[in-house]
């Protein structure tokens, strides 16, 4: 991954979603008017942070198989970078929210499942910080992740489709897709999930990066001492 | 721990003893579960850190990891379902009866306790592994087992409210397909957390 073609191409991807988001022609609907253009920012960070933590889950699984410590180094910063598009997730949502339904956190089953979710993920982090061996942390909150990622999917995508809720796709609301996704939306916001992805790998990347120089540094500090 | 439920039972009679009649049946509702999740998180988060290590070592090297964590959970389900029904007869003897339909407020319970009792069990040997277990244990399972709490608490409205069976399929449904991803994850998840 150390290639640069992927970064210069999100640079250019979330340039185009800045430029096209906010200048681009849009579908004019009641109530949502010109924040339709929220589609973008909104939507696409969580099908982002969902395609993250999904990753992350992988190389749980794929530490928990083969126990190399890089894979769990991945799933750990891969999960950070989702958490920090979720709350970024949530920003956005709320300001969405104040206009459209008139108040930044309305009662909403999504919101208070997508509210559950983050605190889910906040405690994998807490769960990391309370261990002080490597390996242990490692397999310990590889086997939490898979746990948390099997819950996650259920609260923000099932359950709350199963009661009445203000977003689009539930309680009979029917999707986005199935009326007012024209092509002119669609045109950003795919590149838009694709640019937000590749930025949260670049995140991850770059933490991975640090954080195997410090156990390499580590290990030096170790045998020069044991010299 | 029976004791621990009765005494919190009656704890909550005696706060509300001043306004007996604000107690709506939502209320009733509410804080029964609540009483329940607390005692669940309370007897649940000692099944694997009051064994001894040596105990635990001797396990290792006995029988599978699977069979551990399937008679962890079968036993911990038992212990949830003892408490909850002695914990709902002592609740509804002190603080009045207000459900219609009595068979389905069990079934409810015993769908709560064998979830409680599998999200518990793996969460209580995930935090055993930690040092500061008490405080890591509901800081993990709070959040996940907020679902299942949301969906019993919604199943034991319609069974307080005596509303045809039919209608709560849906949520007898949920907590059944949520139970059995629980309890596959703690089967397939358990052998690694064991390991250390």
């Amino acid at each position: 991954m150390r290639k640069i073609w992927w970064k210069i191409l999100c640079i250019v991807i979330i340039f185009y979603v800045i430029v096209m988001g906010f200048m681009g022609p849009v579908p004019h609907l009641p109530i949502l008017n010109e924040t339709i253009r929220n589609t973008y920012f909104h939507v696409a960070l969580w099908l982002a942070m969902t395609t993250l933590l999904f990753a992350a889950m992988i190389f749980s699984v794929k530490y928990l198989r083969a126990g190399r410590i890089n894979d769990d180094d991945i799933a750990s910063e891969l999960t950070k970078s989702a958490i920090f598009f979720g709350i970024l997730g949530c920003v956005t949502g709320s300001a969405w929210a104040n206009f459209t339904w008139g108040d930044p956190w309305p009662n909403d089953p999504k919101l208070n499942s997508a509210a559950v979710c983050l605190l889910i993920y906040f405690a994998y982090l807490l769960l990391r910080s309370s261990f002080e061996d490597d390996q242990r942390r490692a397999r310990i909150s590889a086997v939490y992740n898979i746990f948390a990622f099997a819950v996650f999917i259920p609260i923000i995508y099932i359950l709350p489709r199963l009661t009445d809720s203000l977003h689009p796709g539930s309680g009979g609301n029917a999707t986005f897709g199935s009326f007012d996704f024209d092509s002119n939306i669609r045109r950003v916001f795919y590149p838009a999930i694709i640019g937000y992805i590749l930025l949260g790998m670049w995140l991850a990347e770059l933490r991975i990066r640090i954080k195997v120089i410090k156990r390499f540094r580590e290990e030096e500090f170790i045998e020069s001492g044991l010299k | 721990m029976l004791l621990y439920v009765v005494s919190t039972v009656f704890v909550c009679y005696l706060s509300f003893n001043l306004r007996r009649n604000q107690l709506t049946p939502i209320v009733w509702n509410t804080l029964f579960w609540i009483i329940i999740l607390f005692t669940a998180v309370n007897a649940i988060a000692k099944s694997f850190s009051q064994e001894r290590y040596g105990r635990l070592l001797y396990y290792y090297n006995l029988c599978s990891p699977q069979a551990i964590i399937v008679s962890k959970i079968i036993y911990n389900s038992l212990v949830m379902l003892v408490l909850a029904v002695i914990g709902f007869g002592f609740y509804a003897f002190v603080m009045g009866n207000p459900v219609a339909d009595v068979g389905l407020y069990f079934i409810c319970i015993l769908l709560a306790a064998i979830g409680f009792a599998s999200v518990l069990t793996l969460v209580a040997g995930i935090a055993s592994k930690a040092e500061n277990n008490a405080t890591l244990m509901a800081v993990l399972s709070f959040p996940i087992i907020l679902p299942m709490l949301l969906m019993t608490i919604r199943l034991a409205k319609n069974a307080m409210d005596g509303l045809d069976r039919s209608i709560s399929t849906d949520e007898i449904i949920t907590l059944l397909a949520i139970d059995a991803i629980v309890i596959t994850l703690s089967f397939l998840l358990f052998p690694f957390l064991w390991r250390s």
